[in-house]
């Protein structure tokens, strides 16, 4: 368009210009449509929160009357709150953090290493994404309680990484080998062997895709529901999603304090991933495109 | 997850017939040769430290139990001790014969379909429109990210409670006249499903605009611009150029989408419970693996349901690889997308 511009004459480009306006207008629209589409359901949790339950049995889809604050602070002020904050980010960091180490050491091994058998071991990994927790949950209950670690973190966490590096090596590995080689030839000139050629430069260069893995396997840990329902059965150990569920159950007939803990509970989920949004995206270019 | 879909060429490769990955874009790329090659013997040992952690816990976690479930599905067992009431196929037969179980399988079936025939469009156009040139881009994009982002006990309880039948959306519509639309939204069994099928589409749409937006940007500007040039409008753009362009990207999250509907647990689990998803028609096979298994203390039934919805998801993935992703090599060995 910009190079057509200036050969058009003048009332056409007025018309195209139009024409575009009109359809960008157009465009907000839908997108503002959309967007309160998507938000709906999660303002009538947050709003929920600042009502009183007479409020919200009398007139359901209102608006608060004189905003409550003292839903949150109950939630807020009570330990077992902070206990599952505790132990949500517990668990999602130990995942994210065992996740990217030992997916990036694998993806560079597969991508960099000629060795018999590579094939092979990638098309094992990529299989994995197949089947997630839900065929395996039941005999992966019985093996972790073979282990002695049910009601306990690592329970949860150590099957998380397993579940989570097939989709982790699978974004890595074309990030690592679109590294030139002429870097490593040169790393090699200056005495870099190739493990030091990973922990130098390999590390670095492929931060973009480290973070997209990240935080998908920060998310997900973060929401994970079926395995720590299997595994974690005392209050004690329970991350934010099963006390969210056990809250509202104990407290079915306080609704509006039920709002104001989901409220709080998708805060951290919500920051990390408006945070890196436009890196998820970008990270997965690589992996989707044919 | 492009890999998915080049498995054929992994399998080609492992079978000897090396042929050059630049062909099949996302294939497993061959590996840079080491600059110093020199004798095996350390090279073995950074492999086995490189590889052999990931390998150890995806082997113990993943592949383990799903063999484990093998063997105890063939067993009559209440989860300790040893498993001795070996019971052949009796499992496997009591599964396929009960009726809750096949009504389960149809309500899943049911899902894949829906799925994809709500989201996919769906999420194409929201994609296409995120595309464009707007103000507030990274905000709208993040907004519209909402759902996918929270967590399914959060969705769930929100939506459980919003849906009662003196809950939100019944109080709405009756505020703004339209009272005799108010139904039971989550126990009707005429309902229900279709409950289920509206929150799926806006929990986890925002998943495929990602892919897609993924998708997207890995067209060059150069072609779209030059159609542009050519007098080609906005919507010819996108229905000649960007649509046959995203085919790949839509058919691997098909195939994800599919996989995830055939285990779909925890929105029914938190939304419905155990016994009102069965009488709302809203069960799953895996909820049905969760209530006739753990829940009722017979693991042994629990593994044989788990190994049930592995085989079918097996089949399902082998069939949709063989028929619907195989094109994808072909195009892209021919030099034909991207």
């Amino acid at each position: 368009m910009a190079i057509a511009a200036p050969l058009a004459s003048r009332p056409r480009r007025r018309r195209v210009s139009e024409q575009s306006r009109r359809s960008s207008l157009i465009s907000y629209l839908v997108a503002l449509v959309l967007v309160g589409l998507m938000l709906a359901p999660v303002a009538y949790i947050i709003l929920g929160g600042f009502r009183t339950n007479s409020e919200i049995t009398v007139d359901p889809s209102g608006f608060p009357q004189a905003w409550a604050w003292s839903n949150f602070g109950d939630v807020l002020a009570s330990g077992s709150f902070w206990t599952q904050v505790l132990n949500s980010t517990v668990a999602a960091v130990c995942t994210t953090v065992f996740v990217v180490v030992l997916g990036l050491m694998a993806a560079y091994g597969l991508s960099r290493y000629a060795f018999r058998g590579r094939a092979a071991v990638y098309a094992l990994f990529t299989a994995g994404l197949m089947f997630p927790l839900t065929v395996a949950i039941t005999p992966l209950y019985i093996l972790v309680r073979n282990l002695g670690l049910t009601n306990s973190l690592a329970g949860v966490i150590i099957p998380q990484i397993a579940f989570a590096l097939p989709l982790t090596i699978i974004v890595l590995v074309p990030f690592l080998a679109a590294i030139p080689n002429e870097l490593q030839e040169a790393a090699a000139i200056d005495g870099l062997g190739r493990l030091g050629f990973f922990f130098r430069m390999v590390v670095r260069l492929s931060l973009p895709g480290v973070i997209t893995v990240g935080i998908l396997a920060f998310i997900a840990s973060w929401n994970a529901y079926l395995l720590p329902l299997f595994i974690l059965n005392g209050e004690a150990s329970y991350t934010l999603p099963l006390g969210t569920q056990a809250f509202a159950s104990q407290y079915a007939v306080d609704t509006a304090k039920v709002l104001a803990f989901t409220s709080l509970s998708m805060i951290p989920a919500l920051v990390f991933f408006s945070l890196f949004e436009r890196r998820i995206v970008g990270g997965l270019t690589g992996a989707v495109k044919g | 997850m492009a890999v998915l879909r080049e498995e054929t060429h992994t399998e080609e490769a492992a079978r000897g017939s090396r042929r050059p990955a630049e062909g099949g874009a996302s294939a497993l790329p061959p590996a840079v040769p080491s600059p110093r090659a020199r004798s095996h013997w350390p090279k073995r040992a950074e492999l086995l430290l490189l590889i052999g952690p990931a390998l150890l816990v995806f082997l113990a976690f993943v592949i383990l139990p799903v063999v484990l479930a093998a063997y105890y599905g063939f067993f009559s067992w209440s989860g300790y001790g040893a498993a001795t009431d070996f019971v052949g196929l009796r499992n496997y037969i009591t599964i396929l014969t009960d009726p809750a179980f096949l009504e389960a399988l149809g309500h899943n079936g049911f899902i894949v379909v829906m799925s994809l025939v709500l989201q996919g469009p769906l999420a194409l156009g929201i994609a296409l429109l995120l595309n464009r040139k707007l103000r507030f881009q990274s905000l709208i994009r993040v907004l519209i990210f909402v759902p996918y982002v929270i967590s399914e006990v959060v969705v769930g309880l929100g939506w459980s409670l919003m849906l009662q039948s003196n809950g939100a959306l019944n109080g709405l519509l009756e505020k703004v006249g339209l009272g005799g639309l108010a139904t039971d939204w989550l126990s009707d069994p005429s309902v229900a499903i279709w409950t289920l099928l509206v929150i799926i589409t806006w929990k986890y749409v925002g998943f495929a605009v990602i892919l897609f937006l993924a998708g997207l940007q890995g067209i060059p500007d150069e072609i779209t611009e030059a159609a542009r040039i050519d007098g080609a409008s906005y919507w010819q753009v996108q229905r000649y150029i960007v649509l046959p362009l995203m085919g790949p990207t839509v058919r691997i999250w098909a195939f994800l989408s599919i996989i995830g509907s055939l285990q779909l647990f925890d929105l029914v689990w938190i939304v419905w419970g155990q016994y009102v998803a069965g009488t709302a028609g809203t069960s799953t096979m895996a909820t049905y693996m969760v209530a006739n298994g753990r829940n009722s203390g017979s693991y042994g039934y629990g593994n044989a349901v788990a190994v049930v919805i592995f085989l079918i998801s097996l089949v399902v993935a082998l069939l949709y690889q063989r028929f619907i992703l195989r094109r994808d090599s072909a195009v892209t060995t021919t030099g034909g997308a991207h």
